[in-house]
């Protein structure tokens, strides 16, 4: 009990996260970098085409990793902003906050990609399915979010009002994830992450995992970034300050 | 090489969706790191004028 409270007033400690932040960042960074550019090479290069869909699937090593950075982001973004409600801790706050704009832009990219794949094969660059029309929702919910803080002047009340929506979206993830099985979806059912075994051979899966990892970790490191930016912003009097960035 | 560059005739299709995705990765590395640089910036100057302020 006493070393989970330690640790818990760690992590609400915005000078503690600030220094944490910046020494974590490259080792996020490095192999993110590293992980998406073998990915790229190994996608584009080193797969062998589809049987079916030739090289056109090869979209798949962008879209479908930026559609499952879309949802981890939205995930990580209601989990951070449901501890800053519960806990008062205002670190979450700043990191929920963080979260958004990275968030809607992967939200753009697995839509547009998504498009760009759709057309080619299904004939049509949107239907209103419901995957992707929850994918379309999970886009209003981060430009809800960002909109909601952008009105509210006051702080602490743009972080608890902004919570409270991150929350309620949060219906929406299960949604995404299970809409290809609920309905009668044009969209495939996922390929990799299922239980059993997928139905991908390695020379394709490799890739697909190396640009999922790798886009991971690239999330972390730039969250980490905007989060230091943001604790900065908040931390407006305190006199750690003057140490960190002189 | 060309053939490469074509994809199998799905090259319209193909470039956009990489760009869009490498623009999306460049672009919030650049944000991030503007953020950060201007928030210490701004408390760089924060701390500067309070201290003017102490020392008159």
């Amino acid at each position: 009990m006493g070393t989970t409270w330690t640790w818990f007033h760690r992590f609400g400690s915005p000078p503690h996260v600030y220094r944490l932040a910046g020494i974590l960042t490259p080792w996020f960074a490095w192999p993110a970098a590293i992980l998406i550019i073998t990915g790229l090479y190994a996608g584009l290069v080193l797969a062998p085409p589809d049987y079916q869909q030739g090289e056109g699937f090869r979209i798949i090593y962008v879209h479908a990793p930026s559609a499952w950075l879309s949802v981890m982001i939205y995930a990580v973004m209601a989990t951070a902003a449901g501890i800053g409600l519960i806990w008062r801790m205002k670190v979450a706050h700043a990191a929920a906050a963080s979260c958004a704009a990275i968030g809607a832009w992967f939200t753009v990219v697995s839509l547009v990609t998504g498009m760009l794949w759709g057309k080619p094969m299904w004939g049509t660059y949107w239907v209103w399915d419901p995957r992707l029309t929850a994918q379309l929702v999970l886009l209003f919910l981060y430009l809800g979010y960002i909109a909601l803080r952008a009105g509210i002047d006051d702080l602490g009340r743009a972080d608890r009002a902004s919570a409270v929506l991150a929350l309620v979206g949060v219906v929406n993830l299960p949604i995404i994830r299970y809409s290809v099985e609920w309905w009668n979806s044009i969209h495939q059912a996922p390929s990799v992450m299922k239980m059993d075994k997928p139905s991908m051979p390695i020379e394709m899966l490799a890739p697909l995992l190396m640009m999922l990892v790798g886009l991971s970790l690239y999330f972390a490191a730039v969250l980490l970034v905007r989060l230091r930016a943001e604790i900065l912003n908040r931390e407006r009097q305190a006199s750690w300050i003057k140490e960190v960035v002189e | 090489m060309s053939e490469f560059f074509a994809m199998g005739g799905y090259a319209a299709f193909l470039w956009p969706a990489y760009a869009i995705t490498l623009l999306a990765i460049i672009v919030n590395v650049v944000n991030a790191r503007r953020a950060l640089q201007q928030a210490r910036e701004q408390a760089r100057r924060r701390i500067a004028t309070s201290s003017e302020g102490q020392s008159s």
